[in-house]
């Protein structure tokens, strides 16, 4: 089990750059999600602190060693890839031991050792079966057992769910951390899945176009993102952004949209423009006749217990969680509000979050 | 009335396929069987006007294949002692006896090496280059594929004269390696290509799985690439193999003695006391056999192989 440390790594292919000076860290027994959009350089990321792609520049520390110039066999981390790779020329019980045969274990250990490992994932049925003929989840299985089986210092897992149902994904999600926290190791996680993430992760790493843009609990990045695109890519329906003009001192503690003022969390900083973004997650919003701020309502969507009503406001469209019971007309006029203590403030320009009274604790890559 | 299928052809349809494929199959077999059956005629049987389908098997020809022999007259036949075994005793009664064996052995012994020789070292150059081609930022990659494929763009044969030149001067005229160094210069490009269409096809993965395991790049390669590569192995083995049995201009042009293959050597056997059609029909199929032999064990991998990457999964 180890720490990894990442520092000022960056990755480019030719005069392309796939990971812009990343750093932070995973502590040790941390369930770490690398996320971000495909190609924003998640899975060059976690392919150099494997060993498999080697790093233009920057440090890798793993358990106190810098490792970014060693062979992936040096490394002692194991790695589940999306597609399982599985050897096809072999069965699950040798598949399963390759990584000990190549330390030169006695038979007898590899043997006790597969079989400790089968039992953990419920794979003992199966060891002697060839590896084409078996169901996504225990392709799976036997993927996470070879991984396992070698008590690596870390696991890094690339979208190892992707490949499976939906339906399978939820379950193999819990079992995947059901076994993280009984083995409490070290997992550097890679998914496009914003759910998934805040599901899973113990800390998660928001990335974009090869930049770190937030790294923190699912918490943290979903009440307090670091940058408007962070806000947008987690949640579902996404934050509603509302842009306005207005010269915001450090202090100011509301701003006006139209006629209406709206109460924000106290701003630390001076916003360094007029061009201002007001954010405000879909469950913040609430209907309410006796507020000047108005939107029409365009569509609403039946969620079962909740429903997402679609409003146009004067500042853009937005987006509304609220409970199904209550009735909403489409094409009528209603007026909204926002809880105060949730709202976030984005300078346009930069998409940075504006540092206020209750995100001072978030971390911007 | 049966009910309209989209995927599963009527039965009429099927009996049409199947007469079809039969009488195909029927003229491509044709020469094969006569050469075949010929092998087992007797002089005059091969050569008789209307020709013979059913005739008297006799193993003549495969006597006279691998024996030399001479004629003799009445009164030495008489001193002769008995025939000592049965080709002693087919070759009397045309009045001739065996002064030795012939030179079909040792050309079909050169045949087995050149050919499977320049297969083998085909395979192995090729193999290796695929792999570099397909996993390698190799430096002009594209260039040097295009050049390696640019080998083929002419018949072989119209290089032959410089060929013929510098065999002679590098003293290879002749001998097995430079007939094996011909062919696998000949074959290489068909390999390489062949071969990182096949490599290209075993997803990266799992080589860097076997690296993330434990093991070396090497190990990797031959561990996991390998057994994956089998099949693109087999059937481009099968064609490389196929041109050198069969190549006929350059044994000609190269070969006289030590290393003459057996296809230059065929049809020399027809000079040979007559017009011995059993003799040379039955060299044509013993000459068929390892191809066919080779063709046989591989098929599986064959039919794979010659599918393989022509549908994305």
């Amino acid at each position: 089990m180890a720490e990894i440390v990442i520092k000022g790594l960056r990755k480019e292919f030719g005069s392309f750059t796939a990971v812009q000076s990343s750093t932070f860290t995973v502590k040790d027994g941390e369930f770490f999600m690398l996320l971000g959009p495909s190609g924003c350089g998640k899975t060059t990321t976690l392919r150099m602190i494997a060993g498999l792609e080697l790093p233009t520049s920057g440090e890798i520390w793993i358990d106190g060693e810098e490792v970014a110039q060693k062979p992936a066999s040096q490394r002692d981390i194991a790695f589940v890839f999306q597609m399982f790779a599985l050897y096809p020329h072999l069965n699950v019980r040798r598949n399963i031991s390759y990584p000990l045969v190549s330390q030169g274990m006695p038979k007898a250990l590899v043997k006790e050792k597969v079989a400790e490992v089968a039992k953990i994932l419920g794979i003992e049925g199966i060891l002697d079966r060839p590896v084409g003929g078996l169901s996504g989840g225990d392709r799976q299985r036997v993927a996470l057992g070879r991984a396992i089986v070698r008590r690596p210092k870390a696991f890094m897992m690339d979208e190892p769910l992707g490949a499976l149902d939906a339906e399978f994904r939820e379950h193999m999600a819990e079992e995947l951390r059901a076994l993280h926290d009984r083995m409490r190791a070290t997992t550097v996680y890679v998914t496009h899945d914003q759910l998934e993430a805040m599901q899973m992760g113990d800390k998660i790493v928001v990335m974009n176009h090869g930049v770190v843009e937030q790294f923190g609990t699912p918490q943290q990045v979903y009440d307090h993102p670091a940058t408007m695109f962070v806000a947008n890519f987690i949640g579902s329906p996404a934050m509603n952004f509302l842009p306005f003009q207005g010269h915001m001192a450090r202090g100011a503690s509301e701003v006006t949209l139209g006629d209406t003022r709206i109460e924000t969390p106290q701003l630390q900083e001076t916003a360094p423009g007029p061009d201002l973004v007001l954010g405000v997650r879909p469950e913040h919003v609430w209907l309410d006749d006796a507020s000047t701020y108005r939107g029409r309502i365009l569509a609403t969507e039946y969620l079962g217990t909740s429903q997402i009503v679609t409003l146009s406001a004067p500042n853009g469209q937005i987006k509304a969680r609220i409970p199904s019971a209550r009735n909403v007309r489409t094409g009528d006029t209603i007026g909204l509000t926002f809880t105060a203590s949730t709202l976030a403030l984005f300078d346009k320009a930069s998409g940075r979050a504006l540092r206020t009274s209750v995100n001072a604790e978030v971390h911007n890559g | 009335m049966s009910a309209f299928s989209v995927t599963e052809p009527s039965a009429r349809s099927k009996g049409i396929a199947a007469v079809l494929v039969f009488l195909y199959a029927f003229i491509t077999l044709l020469p094969l069987l006569w050469i075949i059956s010929t092998g087992f005629k007797t002089g005059p049987d091969s050569i008789s006007y209307p020709p013979k389908v059913i005739f008297t098997p006799s193993i003549e020809g495969y006597v006279n294949l691998f024996t030399s022999r001479t004629r003799i007259n009445e009164e030495d036949r008489a001193t002769l002692s008995p025939p000592a075994n049965f080709a002693e005793a087919i070759v009397r009664e045309r009045d001739m006896v065996i002064t030795g064996p012939s030179r079909f052995g040792e050309r079909f012994l050169n045949s087995v090496i050149i050919g499977f020789g320049s297969t083998f070292l085909s395979i192995f150059l090729g193999t290796l280059a695929a792999y570099a081609f397909s996993r390698f930022r190799v430096p002009l990659k594209d260039d040097l594929m295009f050049f390696i494929l640019s080998t083929r763009m002419m018949p072989p044969i119209a290089v032959a004269i410089p060929i013929f030149l510098m065999f002679r001067s590098l003293g290879l005229s002749d001998t097995h390696l430079g007939m094996i160094l011909l062919y696998t210069g000949v074959n290489i490009s068909l390999a390489v290509w062949l071969l990182k269409g096949f490599i290209d096809e075993i997803p990266r993965e799992y080589e860097e799985a076997a690296l993330i395991d434990g093991y070396t790049r090497f190990q990797a390669f031959r561990k996991v690439v390998l057994p994956q590569a089998a099949t693109g192995i087999a059937s481009t083995a099968i064609f490389c193999l196929i041109f050198a049995w069969n190549e006929y201009a350059f044994a000609v042009l190269l070969t006289s003695g030590t290393a003459q293959t057996a296809p230059p050597f065929i049809p020399t056997i027809i000079g040979v006391g007559g017009q011995d059609w059993p003799a040379v029909a039955a060299g044509a199929t013993i000459f068929l056999l390892p191809v066919m032999i080779f063709t046989i064990l591989l098929r599986k991998h064959l039919l794979r192989g010659i599918t393989f990457g022509a549908v994305r999964k």
